[in-house]
């Protein structure tokens, strides 16, 4: 298996990191906790529970949606770092997230963020031909389906609230997270 | 000043040679406010050590994708502090 330390990327990443510490600006111990606080409770499971209760509880779906932070801190993840907000995808509006500076991402919600997300073909392409990106997913929308990007460029991050699946009116609430997956999150599959 | 959900808004069309957070394929351009989102410091500011650093509103403004690419029927919403813009 390919290792990251082998990615050119990698390469960038340790030398700015090497700057920031001859800077004394931070610490390798400082960036290892930091990175171990980030990553250790970060899961697409918790992106998924906050979305089976908005399909469950009409109450929390207009708070969810209204106010992003508060949504997550009434499901346990009220230490977000940034400024949630949910976008509802619809039979007829479909959304889908991206960061065309640089990844943002709700990590902590949705966990690390998968490798295409932070490529600059999904970056530069998904705001200039959204249906033709969703279609090399797989998801081919209706084309009566509005599409609306959102590109994070500011300390807001975007979650998607993906429609219900048909058929799961009796599903409780933990076997219906158990249907979200991270790209339903993100916009790039339906569930 | 502020901009209101629905006030049309055009994107201040600069260059800085500093960080900024305005996308080069959204300047000049005009969208819609969607809502002001917050107050958060202004990142050009952040970014050189300016402190301390302006706090604005930052607002989802809605561009269509016909207006920035000349073709397309989506529409992309970015998020933009309020100094980047000017009411249309």
């Amino acid at each position: 298996m390919t290792g990251h330390d082998d990615l050119p990327v990698a390469a960038r990443t340790r030398q700015l990191e090497e700057r920031l510490i001859a800077a004394g600006l931070t610490s390798d111990d400082e960036i290892d906790e930091f990175l171990t606080r980030l990553y250790t409770k970060a899961s697409p499971v918790n992106g998924a529970r906050m979305v089976a209760r908005a399909w469950t509880d009409p109450r929390y779906r207009d708070l969810l949606l209204s106010d992003g932070d508060a949504g997550a801190a009434e499901m346990g993840f009220g230490d977000l770092t940034y400024g949630l907000r949910v976008v509802p995808n619809t039979g007829s509006a479909h959304n889908v997230i991206v960061c065309t500076l640089c990844s943002c991402y709700p990590v902590s919600l949705l966990g690390p963020s998968p490798g295409w997300y932070k490529s600059f073909a999904y970056r530069s392409r998904t705001v200039r031909e959204p249906r033709a990106v969703l279609a090399e997913f797989g998801l081919a929308l209706p084309p009566d389906t509005g599409i609306t990007v959102w590109d994070s460029t500011s300390e807001a991050r975007y979650m998607v609230l993906p429609a219900r699946p048909d058929g799961t009116g009796e599903l409780a609430e933990d076997d219906l997270a158990a249907l979200v997956t991270r790209n339903g999150l993100i916009g790039t599959a339906l569930l | 000043m502020s901009f209101e959900a629905g006030a049309r808004v055009r994107v201040k069309a600069r260059d800085p040679d500093h960080h900024t957070r305005v996308p080069r394929y959204v300047r000049g351009h005009t969208g819609v406010v969607l809502t002001a989102i917050d107050r958060w410091p202004v990142p050009d500011d952040c970014a050189r050590g300016i402190d301390p650093p302006r706090e604005e509103t930052c607002y989802a403004v809605r561009f269509s994708a016909a207006d920035l690419w000349g073709s397309g029927d989506h529409a992309v919403t970015v998020d933009l502090w309020e100094s980047y813009l000017d009411r249309a």
